[in-house]
């Protein structure tokens, strides 16, 4: 099966979907970016579906999912390059992706995680 | 309304909602549908195929163009399975509510998206959901 390559940039990992997914290609990248995660301590990760001229209930929860499963593992992510009728869609379709940090492209959505990372030093500062 | 144009699409596996979304992309284009139109064609396609084959067992596609007594087009897309049927159909048309491991936003989700919305399912015989959405 054809899967959704990952790039590591430093300590930020680098999603760009360019195809239309099936849903069993949706579930192995909510996957495969879990382990990379994992195996890398990535801080953050940047998701581009600037190149999506859909989003159905299926990825908007693969989105979701992979927005609190890396929070769990201690890393951001920011959904970047939405396309506005994507947008429209999406909340009419009932999905609002609470939770879900999102920028309108992939300069300012790594300013965002960036500015997150500072953010999580000063809490775990805070809380000590 | 006569019919101008009609195709349609199998529904067997996960590759076939691709197939279904990017024909409905393509015919969307075809009519002059905006983008947010088609955005909201596809989407809802997307769904009701998803159901068609998973809570359905699959079945197909049947896409059409319309032609209102004003001169609107519209295009119809009929999802049709031979899978168990809709037993509770209150409890279908639920915002949240998934019979599997869904979000449950399907039916309703694409009831919201389409201009007309209609189902027609009972146990054991199946389920046909035919949405239209006017240009």
């Amino acid at each position: 099966m054809e899967r959704i390559p990952i790039l590591r940039i430093g300590e930020f990992l680098l999603v760009t979907i360019q195809v239309d997914m099936h849903d069993q290609m949706a579930l192995a990248l909510q996957e495969d970016l879990t382990e990379r995660i994992d195996k890398t301590g990535a801080k953050g990760v940047l998701l581009d579906i600037s190149a999506l001229d859909m989003v159905d209930s299926f990825i908007g929860r693969m989105i979701s999912n992979i927005s609190s499963v890396s929070r769990i593992l201690s890393a951001s992510t920011v959904v970047v390059g939405m396309q506005p009728a994507v947008a429209i869609t999406l909340v009419e379709l009932g999905l609002n992706l609470p939770g879900v940090l999102t920028a309108l492209d992939a300069e300012r959505g790594m300013a965002l995680l960036r500015k997150n990372i500072g953010a999580g030093v000063d809490d775990a500062g805070d809380a000590q | 309304m006569p019919a101008t144009h009609s195709s349609r699409q199998e529904l067997r596996s996960e590759q076939d909602v691709v197939r279904a979304r990017q024909g409905v992309r393509k015919l969307a284009q075809e009519q002059g549908f905006s983008l947010v139109e088609q955005t909201k064609l596809v989407t809802a396609a997307s769904e009701l195929a998803r159901n068609t084959l998973i809570h359905g067992g699959g079945g197909h596609m049947e896409m059409e163009v319309l032609t209102a007594a004003d001169g609107h087009c519209g295009i119809q897309l009929s999802f049709v399975d031979q899978g168990p049927g809709i037993a509770d159909m209150r409890l279908a048309m639920t915002d949240g509510w998934s019979s599997g491991t869904g979000l449950g936003l399907g039916l309703t989700g694409s009831k919201r998206l389409a201009s007309e919305f209609n189902i027609q399912s009972a146990p054991g015989q199946g389920t046909c959901v035919t949405i239209v959405r006017w240009k």
